[in-house]
C-alpha cells in the first residue's frame, strides 16, 4: 500500500459559506504542501485555486496560507504522511479557495 | 449578465514586472510619461528575476582591466553565429551604466576592499561576473528596483493582470486587454506605447529554473499582434539543475555559483569524471560552457553511466567545511535542513529549462515591426545568437529594459492621445465574456505539454521525436478548442490555464517546427540526425502569423554595428 498524505481543503468565495474537501495525495519524502495541491489540480480538480508563482524557490512569496492553523509558505511547508487542513489567510479578505488578496493596495488594479 | 469591461489609460503600458519591466517603467516615467505597469502576478516578485541566484556578467574593469569589447567578442563567440552584433554590443556596452546605477541605489554587490567583485564565469576571458551574496542576486536586484519604481512619480502598479491579447487600431498597438484575475472582469488597458517585457518560455518544459508565469505569453501576444519572432528553435538548458535530494525553499540552479567559488566535481553513477570523454577535461575548475556540458551529462546518462536519478552526481566532497561555510554562510544551513551535508555526499544535477535566446524581433531602440510595440529583457530575440555567455540575463534585463523604456517615451510624447477604437478591443472581451461548454482538466493539459516539450523538444533533437511533438501539439491545440474553460468568475483557474494554453500551444509549436526545420546542429539546438553545425545556417529564422498560420522564413544575420 503506499502512503498517502490527506490534504482536508478549505473551498468557497464567501468566508461565511465555505467547505471543506478532502483529497488523497501519493506521498514521497521530501515534498512541499504546494507540491500536494499543485498535485491535486492535475489529478482531483483543476478548479482548486490557490497563488503560487516560483513553484520551490520561496522567492515569490505568494503561496502563503495556514496549515493545520499555522501560517506558512506552502512551498516550504513539508507534505507530511496524515491528514493536514489548508485554509487561506484569515487577516485577509478572501478571493477564492485558497487566494486571499495579499498585495499592498498601490499595487492592485484601480489601487 | 457580465460586466462591462473596465478601462485605463496611460501613456505607456509595461507588460511584467521582472528587471527589465521595473527598468523600463522606471525610465520611461524619468522622461515624463505616465506609466501603467501590469503583472499577471504580484509586483516585482514573479518571472525570472527574483529566481536568479547567480551572476550579471559586465565590463566593470573592477577586478582587472576589461572593456565592453571584451565582452562582447566573448558573448558573440558563444552565440555561435547567429548574434545580432547591434543588439549584443548595445548589451555590453550599456551594461556598466546600469550596473552602476543599481549599485547607486543600494543593490550591495559584493564588494571586497571597497571594490566590487567580479568572478570568472564560463565563456568569459576574464573576471566579470558581480553578484550579491549570499544567493541573493536575484532577489536584491528585484528588490533594489521595487523600491526606485516606488520612488518615481508617475507609476501605477497593477498586479493580478493577465494580458490576453493586444489591441490593434490603424496599423499600431493601442494598449492591451486583460483579465483582472480577482474579479474576473476584462480591462482594456489604452497605451500610447506598449513594451512586453514578459520574459521567457522555460514553463514549456517539465523541469525548469523559473517561474510558473514563464509560459511564453509575451511571444505569442506579439505574434498574434502582427510582430516576429527569431531563432525560437534555441532554448538553453542549464546543465547542472538540482535533481536529488528533493530540496525546498531554494532555486533549482543553486549550484552555479558553488561551481563559480568553490569548483566542484562532475562525476558519473563509478564517481568518476566523465567531461573528458565529451572533448573537455575540466577537472576541479568550472570552465565548461554550458551547451558542452549539457552535452557531455546527457551522453553520459543515455550511455548508462548516470547517477540513480537520471542526472550525474555533483561533489564538493573535497572541500572542507571551513571553505563551505566561507563561500555560501547560511546557505549551508539550509541544505542541512534538506537533510544535505556536502563534506559528506554529492548531489545529483541534470540539465533544466532555463533561457530562451529566441524572441521577438527587435531593433536596438527595442521596437519591434508594429508601431507601438516595444520589447525587453529576455523577451527580445536575437543578442545571444544560438547560446548565451552566462550572466549575461540580467544585463540585458536592464540594459533593455531602460532602452525600451525610453523609446517608448519618446513615442508616447509624440502622441496626444491614444489609438482609440472600442473594435480593438471587442475580439477579446468577447472571448473573455465565453462561458465553457465542456469540462477540460486545463492542469493535466499544461503537465501534457510540459511533458511532450521535454521528451521530444528538449537539447537534443530529430526529425522523428520533433514530428512527433508537432503531433502532439496539434492534438492539445483540438482539445482546447476556441472557448475558455471555466467562467469569467474570481480568481478562476482554469481560465487562466486555458489563456496559459492557448499562448503556450503557439509558442510551442514555434519552437518545434523551427527546431525541425533547422538541419543542422548549433549552440543550444542539436540535432542528432544532422550533427555538424553548416555554413548556410548562419541565418536567423523569422516566424510570424499569417491568416492564423505559423510562417517561417530564414534571413540574414543582422551583424551590423559591431564594427562601428
Amino acid at each position: 500500500m503506499t502512503t498517502v498524505a490527506t490534504l482536508k481543503v478549505w473551498r468557497g468565495t464567501d468566508p461565511s459559506a465555505g467547505r471543506w474537501e478532502t483529497y488523497s495525495v501519493p506521498f514521497e519524502a521530501g515534498q512541499s504542501v504546494l507540491d500536494g495541491l499543485r498535485y491535486i489540480r492535475i489529478h482531483h480538480d483543476p478548479s482548486l485555486a490557490f497563488r503560487f508563482s516560483c513553484i520551490n524557490a520561496n522567492a515569490c512569496k505568494e503561496c502563503m496560507m495556514r496549515i493545520d492553523g499555522e501560517t506558512l509558505y506552502a512551498c516550504t511547508a513539508r507534505l507530511e504522511p496524515r491528514e493536514m487542513r489548508i485554509a487561506p489567510l484569515a487577516n485577509k479578505a478572501l478571493v477564492r479557495d485558497l487566494v486571499t488578496e495579499i498585495a499592498p493596495p498601490a499595487e492592485r488594479f484601480g489601487g | 449578465m457580465r460586466a462591462e469591461p473596465l478601462d485605463a489609460e496611460t501613456d505607456v503600458l509595461v507588460i511584467g514586472s521582472g528587471a527589465a519591466g521595473m527598468y523600463a517603467a522606471i525610465e520611461a516615467a524619468r522622461a515624463g510619461c505616465s506609466v501603467l505597469m501590469a503583472d499577471r502576478s504580484l509586483i516585482g516578485r514573479g518571472g525570472a528575476t527574483v529566481m536568479a541566484q547567480m551572476t550579471v556578467a559586465v565590463a566593470l574593469g573592477a577586478e582587472t582591466d576589461d572593456h565592453w569589447r571584451h565582452h562582447l567578442d566573448d558573448t558573440i563567440a558563444a552565440g555561435r553565429g547567429l548574434c545580432n552584433g547591434g543588439l549584443s554590443r548595445l548589451l555590453c556596452e550599456d551594461g556598466p551604466e546600469c550596473i552602476r546605477e543599481l549599485d547607486a541605489w543600494g543593490v550591495g554587490w559584493a564588494r571586497r576592499n571597497g571594490r566590487i567583485v567580479q568572478a570568472r564565469a564560463p565563456g568569459h576571458d576574464r573576471p566579470r561576473c558581480v553578484y550579491v551574496d549570499f544567493l541573493n542576486t536575484g532577489p536584491a536586484v528585484s528588490k533594489t528596483l521595487r523600491t526606485a519604481v516606488n520612488r518615481t512619480s508617475g507609476i501605477r502598479k497593477a498586479g493580478d493582470l493577465c494580458v490576453v491579447d493586444l489591441m490593434r487600431a490603424d496599423g499600431a498597438i493601442a494598449g492591451a486587454v486583460a483579465l483582472h484575475i480577482p474579479s474576473g472582469n476584462s480591462v482594456r488597458l489604452w497605451a500610447k506605447a506598449t513594451i512586453i517585457a514578459t520574459g521567457g518560455l522555460t514553463r514549456l518544459y517539465r523541469r525548469n529554473s523559473a517561474s510558473t508565469n514563464m509560459g511564453g505569453d509575451g511571444y505569442a501576444l506579439a505574434l498574434r499582434a502582427g510582430a516576429s519572432l527569431i531563432d525560437m528553435e534555441f532554448v538553453q538548458f542549464f546543465p547542472i539543475g538540482h535533481l536529488v535530494p528533493r530540496l525546498i525553499g531554494m532555486d533549482p540552479i543553486m549550484w552555479d555559483p558553488f561551481r563559480y567559488k568553490l569548483g566542484g566535481r562532475l562525476l558519473n553513477r563509478d564517481m568518476q569524471e566523465f567531461t573528458s570523454r565529451y572533448g573537455t577535461d575540466e577537472g576541479s575548475k568550472y570552465v565548461l560552457a554550458r551547451d558542452l556540458a549539457t552535452y557531455a551529462i546527457t551522453k553520459e546518462v543515455e550511455a548508462g553511466r548516470g547517477s540513480p536519478h537520471g542526472g550525474v552526481y555533483l561533489s564538493f566532497q573535497h572541500r572542507s567545511e571551513a571553505d563551505l561555510r566561507g563561500a555560501f554562510g547560511p546557505v549551508i544551513d539550509r541544505l542541512a535542513a534538506n537533510g544535505i551535508d556536502l563534506t559528506r555526499t554529492p548531489v545529483e544535477v541534470a540539465p533544466i529549462a532555463h533561457y530562451h535566446m529566441g524572441g521577438v524581433l527587435a531593433d536596438t531602440r527595442m521596437a519591434t515591426e508594429v508601431p507601438g510595440l516595444f520589447v525587453a529583457g529576455e523577451a527580445v530575440g536575437g543578442a545571444n545568437g544560438a547560446n548565451r555567455l552566462s550572466g549575461n540575463a540580467i544585463t540585458e534585463a536592464l540594459v533593455f529594459g531602460r532602452q525600451a523604456g525610453r523609446s517608448a517615451a519618446v513615442r508616447a510624447r509624440g502622441m496626444r492621445t491614444p489609438v482609440a477604437s472600442r473594435d480593438a478591443a471587442r475580439p477579446t472581451t468577447d472571448l473573455l465574456a465565453m462561458h465553457a461548454r465542456g469540462a477540460i482538466n486545463t492542469a493535466e493539459m499544461v503537465q501534457r505539454l510540459q511533458t511532450t516539450m521535454a521528451d521530444d523538444v528538449g537539447p537534443f533533437r530529430d526529425a522523428g521525436r520533433l514530428t512527433r511533438a508537432l503531433a502532439a501539439i496539434d492534438e492539445l491545440t483540438h482539445e482546447l478548442g476556441d472557448r475558455p474553460a471555466g467562467s469569467p468568475g474570481a480568481f478562476d483557474m482554469q481560465r487562466l490555464d486555458w489563456l496559459d494554453l492557448r499562448n503556450m500551444l503557439l509558442v510551442a509549436r514555434t519552437v518545434a517546427q523551427s527546431a525541425l526545420m533547422r538541419t543542422e546542429s548549433r549552440g543550444a539546438h542539436q540535432r542528432e540526425d544532422h550533427p555538424g553545425t553548416l555554413t548556410e545556417w548562419q541565418v536567423n529564422q523569422v516566424a510570424s502569423l499569417r491568416g492564423g498560420r505559423l510562417n517561417l522564413k530564414q534571413a540574414p544575420i543582422a551583424a551590423a554595428e559591431i564594427a562601428s
